[in-house]
């Protein structure tokens, strides 16, 4: 193999399990550092950076950092980082002195968003401290989007997301509430210098069975249409019997809702076998946490009304082949019910965007994008959050809209949307002395740390009362030093080395190896452990002085102890911090890395 | 400053051997000699190697006098017994474990110091007596512990860190082992684990005395240039006489017929030594032609490595003294000590 070049941003970003599998990037195991410190604004800040709402996507992200995470491959649990980060915006103190500012002075551009839901409001977050006049035009009367209409309460207080929300809408977004945008024509009128597209997905998908039109088809309810009423207070209760259709996040808030709305017996009807569920692991588990039943292999068939009065569901009950491709039915069975949830899927919708402007749609309503840039075929206006590729999380459009900022930005500026400043990264050694490291490099054994929960007996008393209670300082002392500090980077000069094998002798997960050099696929196979995963890279050196064979490292579970630095004789290997600089719009960043006490939060370069 | 300790880490995947023991099991306590000092590699042979051979650990007992290298059975086979001796006594301590309970598998670690200064006339003796152990000499031609004197393994001309040559003429322990009637005589590099690892299981198979001399560079007072013991020389001027595989008597034996120049030592224990590169003539029980050999390759300034002299057909300790087939801890008592009236009649039979 040709030597590894680390000198590559992405090299070690990779390294960083989960910040290479956050859409934001953010910078985990920096910001779990400044919580085992107790610089909880620190880790706020660092958090607001890259993702915006830390204390709602504390509660409610979809974690693809966390099925990531090196240590699930060491110990076979991710670190809690979800968790850890409602800790830090939990304990944080009053953070708005750091937070970025509109200008005095405007820059003359002006933008719409549309919708204020986390997408749109990000596009502001980055946009509004740069000089533009923000306009948001939202179709309710309370900012948030899917996060306010789709997200129970239980789950997501008013007052974390009222919280988050209107800090961006107070750096000086211009917001209009009650707006919804009937006509992309006559907005584009309105000579708006661009037009970002954050509306999500709101259609909740219809299950056209006979009898969904019947008479009793005010027992029959679209999920998110219905989380969305609850949300208004415009429905405060449900059936004894409630049957949800699908098994996906929206069914699980719809299943667990219901049992705070008068529901007794709540069960969600699934047609495939568990393994095939949308729904992420720990919110089946919180499900049935609440003896809320999961079936599975039921395929619906009817609505069964009897006297205009919804008794029951008919299912069969199917058997699936391997890969649950096919299925053979093996009976039909009805289940008694007073309502039915489905939750089957949410889809875009853009009656409103006429089809005569230059804005071409693909299949399955969405927009036509460039990936990157998420301008649409009008070059005024973009897209992002679920209204760009469909249904995703918030995380996506935080991401989305970070990337659309930027767009916007050069599109006002007349740079060409495609000249996109890149990431850069900072290695910085954390040699404090023979034996000692700036960070907390030894491998503590701890067990990942439950989440307490309000007990059984209380928790459906009110809807808006938060199930999760969130890390005690004990339990938050335990999971900060679960992280693997993946972000120090084991760095290696060859031609320090001397070959003694200290490095390789010491190293608890014998991912290092000196050998001659070979091809990958080759060289996988002879190191001290064969690397099969093949997900994460080996890092090859160039040759080493005395005899020219080459230094080999297996990323896959370094623990990132620092054993091979310490041990080397001669410092050919060091633990050197990795940070990645994300750019952002105008470059202006809040860097929650302070080095020196006093130092301000916040630089502008 | 506090030492460092490798931390257990459960991965799933950590491979088992026979016994159901991973390699970390066969570990010891973290070590506190210098970081990059051969002996560690040496130690990580020895763990390797032992665990490997699915030895159970409590069937071993390692042994060791004074110096850096005699700290080294602390860290290896935390399960094992041991006993750390005075000052190059370590092979009149192992003679007398052997002779008490031959069952168990001895490895006895020395270093130059303490095996060719202080403890040469233990060694010579322990040689004859071909008692039954392994004796690792690990060899930096140094006195690290008392900050880089010359040992009396350092080579003539061979500099000290600060820039004095050696004068005095250095002790080769092969060549003491030749002369001693040692009947297994290897050397090898800290450095260099693919030749070690399988001299050490030879060492373990041999019956008699295996001694493996293994250059081990003293990375604080040996290790500049100069030195005729640093990891850049011995990279440098390491000949590998012998290209060596060990083959387990257990496993199934299907390599493809080697080469016409590569031969095979049968062990005792019906195990293999299969070298390979062997120079013309060169036999490894051939005690004139390998000592003629050695001293050659030394005269060049080369160090020849690998299995250099072995002798399958001697007797060890036990068999030259007629003792009983087993330990004497499972002897009963009343026939290791069968009373007054035994005793009287053996003397009787002195008279």
């Amino acid at each position: 193999m040709e030597p590894t070049n680390d000198q590559d941003p992405n090299y070690f970003h990779q390294v960083v399990d989960c910040q290479w599998a956050c859409p934001a990037h953010t910078d985990v195991p920096g910001y779990i550092r400044l919580i085992a410190q107790g610089r909880f604004d620190d880790a706020y800040l660092l958090n607001r950076e890259s993702n915006v709402f830390p204390g709602i996507l504390g509660r409610v992200c979809d974690r693809p950092c966390e099925p990531a995470c090196r240590r699930t491959r060491v110990d076979g649990k991710p670190v809690a980082i979800c968790r850890l980060k409602r800790v830090a915006s939990d304990l944080k103190g009053d953070i708005s002195e750091f937070l970025p500012t509109a200008p005095d002075e405007k820059n003359g551009k002006r933008v719409a968003l549309i919708g204020a839901g986390p997408a749109s409001l990000t596009v502001a977050n980055d946009l509004v401290p740069l000089g533009y006049e923000v306009t948001i035009l939202e179709k309710y009367d309370k900012a948030g989007g899917l996060m306010r209409v789709n997200i129970p309460e239980f789950r997501l207080p008013a007052d974390v997301l009222d919280a988050e929300t209107q800090v961006i809408i107070d750096m000086g977004a211009d917001i209009h509430y009650n707006s919804p945008v009937n006509s992309m024509r006559e907005l584009l009128a309105q000579n708006y210098d661009a037009i970002f597209v954050g509306v999500g997905a709101p259609k909740g998908k219809e299950l056209e069975l006979p009898g969904r039109h019947d008479d009793a088809s005010g027992h029959i309810h679209i999920g998110i249409e219905w989380l969305k009423s609850v949300a208004f207070g415009h429905i405060d209760s449900v059936g004894e019997r409630v049957l949800i259709i699908g098994v996906g996040n929206t069914a699980m808030d719809c299943c667990r809702t219901s049992m705070r709305l008068g529901g007794k017996d709540v069960q969600v009807m699934a047609r495939r076998p568990r393994e095939y569920f949308k729904a992420s692991p720990w919110e089946l588990d919180d499900a049935e946490e609440e003896n809320i039943a999961i079936t599975v292999n039921h395929s619906p068939q009817r609505f069964v009304i009897e006297n205009g009065v919804l008794v029951g569901m008919e299912f069969d009950v199917v058997e699936w082949d391997e890969g649950a491709r096919h299925s053979t039915v093996l009976e039909t069975v009805v289940i008694p019910c007073d309502d039915v949830i489905l939750a089957i899927g949410q889809e875009n919708a853009y009656e409103w965007v006429e089809r005569d402007l230059g804005i071409e749609f693909g299949e399955w309503e969405t927009p036509v994008l460039n990936e990157e840039t998420l301008q649409s075929t009008l070059p005024n206006v973009f897209f992002g959050g679920d209204a760009a590729f469909g249904p995703k999380n918030i995380i996506w459009a935080v991401a989305h809209a970070h990337s659309a900022a930027i767009s916007i930005h050069n599109f006002c500026q007349g740079v060409p949307v495609d000249e996109r400043p890149q990431a850069s990264m900072t290695l910085v050694s954390q040699k404090m002395g023979m034996t000692e490291w700036s960070y907390h490099n030894e491998y503590n054994p701890s067990s990942r740390q439950q989440m307490n929960h309000v007990e059984l007996t209380k928790r459906f008393a009110a809807i808006d009362l938060e199930v999760e209670l969130g890390f005690d300082a004990e339990q938050t002392a335990r999971e900060v030093q679960r992280c693997l500090n993946c972000d120090v980077q084991t760095a290696f000069k060859a031609s320090l080395c001397i070959e003694c094998d200290a490095c390789i002798d010491i190293c608890p997960v014998r991912c290092l190896t000196i050998t001659s050099n070979g091809d990958e696929e080759d060289l996988r196979t002879r190191l001290s452990a064969p690397a099969d995963n093949l997900d994460q890279a080996i890092w090859v050196s160039e040759p080493l002085p005395q005899t020219k064979r080459v230094m080999v490292k297996d990323e896959n579970v370094c623990v990132h102890c620092g054993l091979c630095a310490q041990r080397c004789p001669t410092a050919a290997w060091d633990m050197e911090k990795f940070e990645l600089d994300i750019p952002y719009a105008g470059n202006f960043n809040i860097l929650g890395k302070s080095q020196f006490a006093g130092d301000s939060i916040l630089t502008r370069s | 400053m506090t030492s460092p300790t490798k931390p257990l880490i459960p991965l799933a995947v950590l491979p088992k051997n026979e016994l159901g023991l991973t390699v970390r099991d066969y570990e010891g306590a973290m070590s506190t000699l210098c970081a990059g000092c051969g002996h560690d590699s040496v130690t990580a042979a020895i763990t390797q190697m032992f665990f490997e051979l699915s030895t159970p650990p409590h069937l071993i007992a390692k042994l060791s006098g004074i110096g850096c290298s005699s700290k080294t059975p602390t860290y290896f086979v935390r399960g094992a017994h041991g006993f750390n001796s005075a000052h190059g006594r370590m092979a009149t301590i192992a003679t007398g474990a052997n002779a008490a309970n031959r069952e168990l598998t001895y490895i006895g670690i020395s270093g130059d110091g303490d095996s060719l200064s202080i403890g040469i006339g233990h060694l010579s003796h322990l040689m004859r007596r071909n008692v039954n152990m392994v004796y690792v000499l690990e060899n930096n031609g140094v006195y690290g512990l008392t900050k880089g004197q010359f040992s009396a393994s350092a080579d003539i001309g061979s500099r000290s860190k600060r820039g004095v040559p050696n004068v005095i003429a250095p002790i080769d322990p092969i060549m003491l082992g030749l002369s001693m009637g040692a009947t297994f005589l290897a050397r090898s590099f800290s450095g260099d684990k693919e030749q070690l690892i399988p001299l050490l299981k030879a060492a373990v198979a041999h019956k008699g005395l295996a001694l493996i001399d293994v250059i081990s560079p003293c990375v604080t007072f040996n290790d500049h240039e100069g030195s005729t013991k640093s990891y850049r020389f011995m990279r440098e001027h390491e000949v590998k006489e012998i290209e060596t595989d060990f083959v387990p008597w257990q496993q199934e034996i299907s390599m493809p017929h080697h080469k016409d120049d590569a031969r095979e030592i049968i062990m005792h224990d019906g195990s293999a030594m299969r070298f390979r590169s062997v120079p013309d003539g060169y036999d490894p029980r051939d005690r004139q032609s390998v000592e003629e050999y050695i001293r050659e390759r030394h005269e060049r300034g080369e160090i020849a490595t690998g299995l250099l002299y072995v002798n399958e057909s001697s007797s060890d300790v036990h068999e030259m003294n007629n003792t009983p087939e087993v330990a004497l801890s499972k002897i009963p008592y009343s026939r290791l000590c069968p009373g007054s009236a035994a005793l009287s009649k053996l003397q009787e039979d002195f008279r």
